[in-house]
């Protein structure tokens, strides 16, 4: 029985939207060339999916691939199954320059909901949310760290930041929620 | 005396009384009201004293040009000083307070400095530096500083929170006047993405005062149907209370929106900060009215013609009873009309002009007001508020002609489009002179990435000052279809440029005519500061400070620089202006700050097990954006006494570490031990799988850059651990050769420094403590030193490294970071019959070195090559190359004569003070004396019980016993041996158990 713990053991708070932390959730960091044919295959075995294009994420079921750099994806999975489909990656991508690292405990995730999620966010990331294309992830910055985000949802947006300033995304979030601080006030 | 009009303000709300105070005495006003407005009509005309005269000063403004108008606004966590009467909206119960005197506004001592005005002529600053060296010290710079800086520094910490914000569109106009709408407007219906920004909280700008009539509308009616059609279009987006602060290359403008300043402590983030990226910028920020230079006009109930008409017709606010209008050209009249409209009197139209011959002068005439052509002001009388003006002809020296009774003055000297926006880019300017003014030069603008205009000045702001051209150039300048907005509005006549009145004015006239009334910079003082030879346009600016003022010369600058012009006896173009530089106004330090404040400053980096750290006396080190414990301490406990019960603990006992922090990079590829030579001073592509080696990394000129233990996982991977700070930066540096140089090599790196919680045991029980965990062996058979084992440990997913940093029988354990605190709780809670017990970073530092070990940024400052440290060991001679070995090469590099790494024991077992330097004999070319070595790393040792430290020293490791001098505080001269710097254990018998 695991006794593993995300960063903030799920806290959340409401304001004009709902920020959550989203508890663990499976990452692996995946390099190697992605035009190859066992690359493809690999993904497709670990998550279903294709090859995300560039700055896309695709998604099935609980399971997704994100585009992080020309030769680097993430890949999303439920969190007990992240070493096993680390190993798997390694073995279908035997004999083939790559590199399948698990960055579960590295990451901390954030759920943003709500009609204006996209207003807290816009006080933290320098995105323009009008031209954010469906199914499209974001490596960019919340406010002084590193971040990665995308529409999970309606009005849903997914947030991943670094495990040890998850604390800190989460005060930003809060604040930047705070009701009667919206940015376009109906 | 100045008063509230029984009817009539637009923008105010007569239902609505809002109460404030004002140095303490309560005042009545209306929802609507600005704080001027409202002074105004409670008759408080004197606002504050002038900086360097402390004279009574007036309102001479309506908007963000208004130099005087400045108080402290607020109280403990919401005070602010230097908040502009005419830009801040009233609210309930706002609390007001004049600034600059002492004891009371109407009472200044300070007022004194005007009588003795001719012993501070412009330049006085620069002067004073002129003077005996003695005088500076004890006379000048007391005096400067005791009356230096305007307003009081807030006490209280801020009660608001601010924000950014990110926004993006294909164009921003900036101003809300006629022009900007026509433009909003124009540009709305071609689809494109549009933001129409105001400062103020209304729409409109000056049209809507003017009473011009736009599409058969009266102005203010067009400008309500215009907002309602904008409000109405998806892709346009409409911002009132937002001042456009600065334009930045590549289209980024700063935008000050000021959310909540008009209804205080209503939960809102007071200050937003807009950080927009803007395809394009339309600058429709109209033009700022100019007074006039004559003797006197300074004193309160001197104010600019339009922003009397201002508050006449916004806040139904009269300056006076009887304003005398004075004037170059037709627009001051709609002033005299707007005061007649009301009720109020105009005794007389002062025109500079020879003639007034135009359509308003005519108006003016029909309803039985009297224009005098060619005269000016000679003098305003009075002192603390206007009771009269001398008539003088204008193009004479002022011999009194005419005495006029009144207690206001309309003054107007032409217009001055607002270029700020336009010219923060590097676009241009060019001298208009019918006009007399700059204005924005279309041919040369700021331009963007593309090389194409990055802004587009429109309406009054380019120089237009008549409404119809005005909505036509504004629709233009936006690619506006078919026909712009037409307006209806009276031709005017030329005016006349007049820089001084009148034009022959002798010196007494010229020392009370200001051009600053903030500063207090006349125009004597900018004509002694050409005299005494000064000709830039800057330089005579800080020389005189004109323009230096919290207003920034909005009003002041052209007459300024005119009377500087004429004084050079050359054209006003070939003198120019000074530069404009952002902010447009002042904005807040929270606005500028934003979110960062609190908890969120900075981000704090947490290890999984940091919140037990916090809850058990953990004294914080600040290690980059981590916090680490130092030591942590029990009740009662001092620091040192902390550290040195962690140190023996961990020697006798059992000690935890929380290593989490250290940096760990995988490495893994066919390239990747190839790779790992070049990065590394020692040979890692031959580390057997399953082994650890410490190893060196330098950059490429040779110095030591980072150091830590790397591990060999499989054929083709490798884990590089770091220093705690060096990880970021480590990654980077090898994707940056893996990216940049040798970027056919096939090498992937991941950082997975925070996958991990790491946790070092040390100690005689440290194996004990593992054994009852279970779940791995770790006997010294089957796990010797620098090695590692994959397993599970206790329960929990871990890797260990038989790795030794304190000297001790030492493991690292890797776990998952969502299991480090579980892990944690189990080492104290299975240890304890162990005697375990955390120690922090300092019995870290300690104990590696009572070993001997060198720690980056102690024994290395980026000037350290490790030859110097002795590690010569740990540098391949096997390879041809690695980053840093050319470098060692050079002859400074290999030179016998460097430092080396020693250790020190101070003769009495104290400790040596931290950075002391050993001297040698002589003296060097600096009558300093020559220096020998100094101390890197400097502890009391409680298992010695003694002081211990590292140093590098000239020849040191050849000098094992000789005695240096360290001169330390005081004139005391510490003296230390040369010692080896291993001081424990020093066979290793300790870890290798």
């Amino acid at each position: 029985m695991s006794r593993a713990v995300s960063a903030l053991e799920g806290a959340s708070h409401k304001g004009f939207v709902e920020v959550a932390e989203a508890g663990l959730v499976g990452m692996i960091t995946l390099r190697g060339d992605l035009s190859s044919a066992k690359m493809k295959a690999a993904v497709k075995a670990a998550t279903g999916t294709a090859i995300p294009a560039p700055r896309r994420i695709v998604t099935e079921g609980d399971r997704a691939a994100a585009w992080m750099s020309p030769d680097e994806l993430l890949i999303l999975v439920p969190y007990a199954e992240a070493p096993a489909t680390v190993a798997a990656l390694d073995a279908a991508l035997a004999g083939e320059h790559h590199l399948a690292a698990d960055v579960s405990d590295a990451r901390a995730v954030f759920r943003v909901r709500g009609a204006k999620a996209d207003e807290a966010l816009m006080k933290l990331c320098p995105v323009d949310f009008a031209t954010l294309e469906a199914g499209e992830i974001r490596r960019t910055r919340a406010a002084q760290v590193a971040a990665a985000f995308w529409r999970s949802a309606g009005d849903e947006f997914t947030l991943v930041s670094f495990r040890s300033v998850a604390g800190y995304v989460m005060g930003l979030l809060e604040v930047s929620s705070r009701t009667g601080s919206e940015l376009f006030p109906a | 005396m100045s008063t509230r009009l029984p009817k009539g303000g637009r923008l105010i709300d007569r239902t609505k009384p809002l109460s404030f105070s004002f140095n303490g005495k309560r005042m009545q006003g209306f929802e609507g009201d600005t704080l001027a407005s409202a002074l105004l009509g409670q008759n408080q005309m004197m606002v504050g004293r002038s900086f360097k005269y402390h004279r009574p000063r007036g309102l001479i403004a309506s908007g963000a040009e208004e130099p005087n108008g400045l108080v402290g606004l607020g109280q403990g966590g919401r005070f602010e000083p230097n908040q502009r009467l005419t830009t801040t909206e009233l609210f309930e119960g706002a609390v007001t307070a004049s600034q600059n005197h002492w004891p009371s506004l109407d009472f200044d001592l300070g007022a004194i400095n005007d009588r003795f005005a001719r012993f501070l002529p412009g330049g006085f600053y620069y002067k004073t530096f002129m003077f005996p060296r003695f005088a500076w010290k004890h006379v000048f710079e007391p005096f400067i500083r005791q009356s230096a800086g305007l307003g009081r520094v807030p006490q209280a910490r801020d009660e608001d929170r601010y924000e950014y914000a990110y926004a993006f569109a294909d164009l921003v106009i900036v101003g809300g006047g006629i022009a900007g709408l026509a433009a909003a407007l124009a540009a709305g219906r071609q689809g494109k993405r549009v933001w129409l920004i105001e400062q103020s909280a209304h729409w409109g700008g000056r049209a809507v005062v003017d009473g011009v009539q736009i599409e058969g509308l009266e102005a203010s009616d067009w400008v309500k149907e215009t907002v309602e059609t904008l409000e109405g279009m998806e892709n346009v987006t409409l911002r009132t209370r937002t001042m456009a602060s600065g334009l930045y290359d590549h289209g980024y403008l700063l935008m000050y929106e000021r959310v909540a300043d008009h209804r205080p402590g209503d939960g809102r983030p007071r200050h937003r900060l807009w950080r927009m990226r803007a395809g394009h910028v339309i600058t429709a920020t109209g033009a700022i009215e100019r007074p006039l230079s004559f003797a006197g006009n300074d004193i309160p109930g001197v104010m600019l013609a339009g922003a009397v008409r201002d508050y006449v017709v916004n806040w139904a606010v009269s300056p006076g009873d009887r304003t005398v209008i004075v004037t170059n050209n037709d627009d001051a009249y709609r002033t005299a009309l707007a005061l007649l409209d009301a009720g109020l009197v105009v005794p007389a139209i002062i025109d500079a002009r020879p003639a007034a011959t135009g359509a308003l002068p005519a108006e003016a005439r029909a309803r039985g007001l009297r224009v005098i052509e060619g005269y000016g002001i000679g003098h305003v009388k009075g002192s603390k508020r206007v009771t009269g003006v001398s008539l003088c002809v204008q193009a004479g020296e002022g011999a009194e002609l005419e005495t006029i009774a009144c207690d206001a003055v309309a003054m107007s000297g032409g217009w001055s489009p607002v270029v700020h926006l336009w010219s923060h880019c590097g676009g241009k300017l060019i001298w208009d002179e019918a006009q007399a003014m700059f204005r924005p030069d279309a041919k040369r603008p700021a331009t963007g990435a593309d090389g194409a205009a990055m802004v587009t000045a429109v309406g009054s702001a380019n120089g237009i000052l008549n409404a119809h051209e005005v909505l036509a150039d504004a629709h233009r300048a936006a690619g506006g279809k078919g026909t712009a907005p037409g307006a209806v509005c009276g031709e005017e006549s030329p005016m006349l440029p007049v820089w001084i009145m009148p034009q022959g004015a002798g010196p007494a006239l010229r020392m009370k005519m200001w051009l600053d009334p903030q500063n207090d910079v006349k125009v004597s003082d900018v004509q002694l500061a050409a005299r005494e030879g000064y000709e830039s346009v800057e330089h005579t600016k800080r020389y005189t400070t004109l323009g230096m003022a919290t207003d920034q010369g909005k009003i002041s600058n052209i007459n300024g620089l005119a009377v500087l012009s004429d004084a050079l006896n050359r054209g006003i173009p070939e003198t120019g202006t000074t530069t404009f530089r952002p902010p447009y106004t002042p904005i807040s330090m929270g606005a500028i700050a934003g979110e960062a404040r609190g908890g969120i400053f900075q981000p704090l980096r947490k290890t999984p097990m940091h919140d037990w750290h916090e809850t058990h006396g953990a004294h914080w080190e600040p290690v980059g954006q981590w916090r680490r414990p130092y030591c942590f301490l029990r009740h009662g406990e001092g620091i040192h006494d902390a550290v040195n019960r962690e140190i023996r603990n961990t020697r006798n006992a059992v000690g935890l570490l929380d290593a989490s922090t250290l940096g760990k990079i995988l490495v893994k590829g066919p390239d990747a031990g190839r790779f790992l030579d070049m990065l590394y001073t020692n040979m890692m592509s031959t580390l057997p799988v399953g082994k650890c080696r410490y190893g060196l990394m330098c950059n490429e000129n040779g110095f030591l850059s980072d150091d830590g233990v790397v591990v060999r996982l499989s054929e083709d991977s490798w884990l590089c651990h770091t220093t705690t700070g060096g990880a970021e930066r480590i990654h980077g540096w090898m994707e940056d050769w893996l990216q940049c140089e040798w970027w056919d090599w096939k090498v992937y790196t991941a950082n997975l420094t925070e996958e991990y919680a790491q946790v070092a045991i040390a100690g005689p029980n440290a194996r004990k403590l593992l054994e009852k965990l279970g779940g791995m062996d770790v006997s010294k058979e089957a796990f010797p030193a620098m090695e590692w084992r994959e397993g599970t440990l206790g329960g929990v997913r871990a890797r260990i490294y038989r790795i030794s940093f304190s000297g001790e029988l030492s493991y690292e354990v890797a776990v998952p970071a969502s299991e480090g605190r579980a892990f944690w709780d189990a080492l104290l809670a299975a240890g304890e019959e162990f005697g375990v017990m955390p120690y922090g970073t300092e019995a870290m530092h300690i104990m590696r070195a009572e070993k001997g070990f060198i720690m980056i940024g102690d024994e290395t400052d980026g000037t350290v090559i490790p030859q110097d440290l002795n590690l010569q060991w740990a540098i391949s001679k096997k390879k041809d190359d690695y980053l840093g070995k050319r470098a060692q090469e050079r002859s400074f590099m290999a030179s016998p004569e460097r430092w080396k790494l020693v250790g020190l024991e101070s003769l009495d077992g104290g400790v040596i003070p931290d950075g002391a330097y050993a001297v040698a004999e002589g003296h060097n070319a600096n009558g300093q004396r020559n220096t020998q070595g100094r101390v890197t790393s400097t502890y009391f040792s409680p298992t010695l019980g003694k002081g211990i430290a590292m140093g590098l020293v000239k020849h040191g490791p050849d000098r094992m016993g000789e005695v240096l001098d360290f001169p330390v505080d005081n004139g005391k001269v510490v003296k230390a041996r040369i010692v080896d710097p291993v001081f424990y254990d020093k066979e290793g018998e300790k870890q290798n158990v």
